[in-house]
């Protein structure tokens, strides 16, 4: 009875999007696992694994970089994801647009255009030398560039978007009705906030650090148009051994760090969902 | 309604102008001929004209490096059919079989081409290549920031000179770099001596805290804007920048530099391989090569249009350096595997190495 309520089988609704993952997602990750565990002969080996040790400088300062960007992104996000949120339908409607415009420009064009504006001789440091001037002052200028801080403005700037988005979407979800209760039952307003808004928002807080933090830590032009091509992390480490800038191509070490990215992004959603759960059974996430 | 029947049939005839677009490029009776060359390197009207005279379409792209150029070709991601790569990568293709033996009935220009720039030890049989430029790195610098006294000695050391810190530029590909650093060390650029290779990269690693950047074409904009003062680069590059900025200036350092010959090369898998010949004949045409070489800088091995080029070039002694100078400039080899192991694991430790 019930196939016959069906109009399509499922199995065939299913088939372009199992083809398209099995394709796309996991023969790319079973290649990802093979060089990482083979070296140049094709024989089993567990040596790339010590390349880890080997860089755990650049793991660090990489890790490092985007937990700081993405907090960054955080702190600056659940604000404006709160203001649109509250704010009228049409105000709503050109907030969004202007948060997305910036993505209708490649995203090399966007990172470039800093370099513009951080240089020596760039728009900030030509103004704040026009404005010493106007006072009769030297001015040396700030270096604003070619430093970490600068790579944490470009992750910041391009991957913002990313996090006001889902947050934003998870506030808008939230029923006018349920804070309305929570004040009648006597919630103040920094209680209302605290026990109901930010519970019942953890989700896309959630996805935006996902989705702020994995292009984060695995970017590579970031780092070489604002970092002055100076620090690796660990994206350009990868992208040398596969293009072989440096004059050797290996697959393998560079597969090998490729999954060790993934294992740990991995983790790091593990424990992210796992705080989500938290959040549900404690807070209103039962209502989405 | 109307509005969003109108809006959904715009939408299809962009689309469908695009789709005509990609098939159109795709199509077409002649042979798409695939030129990779280095970047800021050809006159691109030069380009225009070959395809207006021969009909062949000429599809040009760029890289930074010759090892950007050779993991693209090894890894089959993409199909070229001229290539220009330098001296050492050639050798290196020659040994791997990577490119075609020119039949050089096609490309009766090459009697156009002075005799000092045929059968190099990179092609010495001269069955694979035709030179296309060749020139010398230089240290580049700005007159204005730069005291005469520190450049009165056209030392490599400038680009180690603290005063400078923040505003040297350096080379962002290993060999070039690591030349740099063994000529300051008085070793040969070619060595394959592993102490001398980690002295040259503990002297990189010294300079990193001097250096703004590490940077191949975008030297251009830092150099020209004055957003860097000192930097090595390719002669024909500086010249190019030279005539923008008028403060810089540059020379070849004492202690040696690399002279290098980029020549056009066919790859082996090619499909088009007289329609290669026969580009490869035109930019050796000398009133192109003239015009190309007015605008890419660089020195050019034929003879008739190197007499044609404007006194000013010819007499210009960092673009046609005196014997003398070539003398103390080196060319780079092709380096044996364990080195250039070598030289990838210091170059990565020289960028994994956080002040």
């Amino acid at each position: 009875m019930r196939k016959n309520r069906d109009p399509i089988n499922k199995k065939v609704m299913l088939a372009p999007f199992s083809g398209w993952m099995v394709l796309f997602v996991l023969v790319p990750i079973a290649l990802v696992v093979y060089y990482a565990f083979s070296n140049a002969d094709r024989q089993f080996t567990l040596s790339n694994l010590h390349w880890m040790y080997e860089y755990r400088g650049t793991l660090w300062l990489s890790v490092k970089l985007s937990v700081i960007a993405t907090v960054i992104c955080m702190l600056l996000a659940y604000p404006i994801a709160y203001a649109m949120s509250r704010a009228s339908e049409k105000v709503q409607r050109n907030a969004t647009l202007f948060i997305m415009l910036p993505m209708w420009m490649n995203f090399l064009v966007r990172t470039y255009a800093w370099m513009t504006i951080l240089e020596d001789t760039g728009l900030v440091n030509n103004a704040l030398r026009g404005i010493a001037g106007w006072f009769g002052k030297e001015f040396d200028g700030l270096s604003l560039i070619n430093n970490h801080g600068a790579i944490v403005l470009g992750m910041v700037y391009n991957f913002l978007p990313y996090m006001i988005l889902p947050i934003y979407t998870a506030l808008t979800k939230i029923s006018y009705s349920l804070i309305e209760a929570a004040r009648d039952l006597g919630a103040n307003g920094g209680q209302v906030f605290g026990k109901v808004i930010l519970p019942m928002s953890v989700p896309g807080i959630i996805s935006g650090i996902t989705m702020v933090f994995i292009p984060s830590i695995s970017t590579f032009i970031i780092s070489k148009i604002l970092g002055g091509g100076k620090d690796f992390l660990i994206g350009d480490l990868i992208e040398d051994y596969f293009l072989g800038n440096s004059g050797v191509v290996n697959y393998n070490i560079g597969a090998a760090l490729s999954l060790i990215i993934m294992v740990m992004i991995l983790i790091a959603t593990f424990m992210m969902n796992h705080f989500d759960k938290d959040a549900k059974t404690s807070g209103g996430g039962s209502v989405i | 309604m109307i509005k969003k029947s109108i809006a959904v049939f715009l939408t299809l005839v962009l689309l469908c102008t695009l789709l005509a677009a990609c098939a159109g490029s795709g199509a077409g009776n002649a042979a798409t001929l695939n030129v990779y060359n280095w970047g800021e390197y050809i006159d691109q009207t030069v380009l225009e004209d070959f395809e207006a005279e021969t009909g062949i379409q000429v599809n040009y792209t760029t890289y930074a490096n010759n090892e950007e150029m050779y993991s693209k070709i090894v890894s089959g991601a993409a199909s070229y059919d001229v290539i220009v790569p330098s001296e050492y990568m050639i050798s290196k293709m020659i040994e791997e079989d990577l490119l075609a033996e020119l039949d050089f009935a096609n490309i009766p220009n090459y009697s156009k081409i002075g005799d000092d720039y045929k059968g190099l030890p990179y092609d010495p049989d001269e069955k694979y290549s035709v030179p296309y430029t060749w020139g010398t790195v230089v240290i580049v610098y700005n007159t204005k920031y730069v005291d005469e006294a520190d450049v009165e000695d056209e030392s490599i050391d400038l680009l180690w000179n603290e005063k400078y810190a923040g505003k040297i530029l350096m080379f962002d590909n290993p060999r070039d770099a690591f030349a740099l650093a063994m000529s300051k060390l008085g070793y040969s650029m070619n060595s394959t001596t592993p102490s001398e290779w980690e002295a040259a990269a503990d002297e990189l690693i010294a300079q990193k805290h001097l250096v703004q950047a590490y940077v191949m074409d975008q030297v251009f904009d830092k150099l020209i804007g004055e957003e860097a003062y000192i930097a090595p680069y390719y002669a024909g590059d500086a010249m190019a920048m030279m005539e923008e900025n008028e403060d810089l200036a540059a020379y070849v350092p004492v202690e040696g530099a690399n002279q290098f010959f980029d020549s056009m090369c066919v790859l082996k898998n090619t499909r088009h391989k007289k329609e290669a010949e026969q580009f490869i004949n035109f930019m050796c045409d000398t009133e192109i090569a003239v015009r190309n070489a007015e605008e890419v800088c660089y020195a050019i091995p034929q003879v008739e249009a190197y007499e044609e080029l404007d006194e000013e070039t010819k007499n210009d002694t960092m673009v046609y350096p005196p014997a003398e100078v070539l003398e103390r400039c080196e060319v780079f080899v092709n380096l044996p595997s364990e080195t250039l192991e070598l030289q990838s694991d210091l170059w990565k430790k020289l960028k994994t190495h956080y002040d």
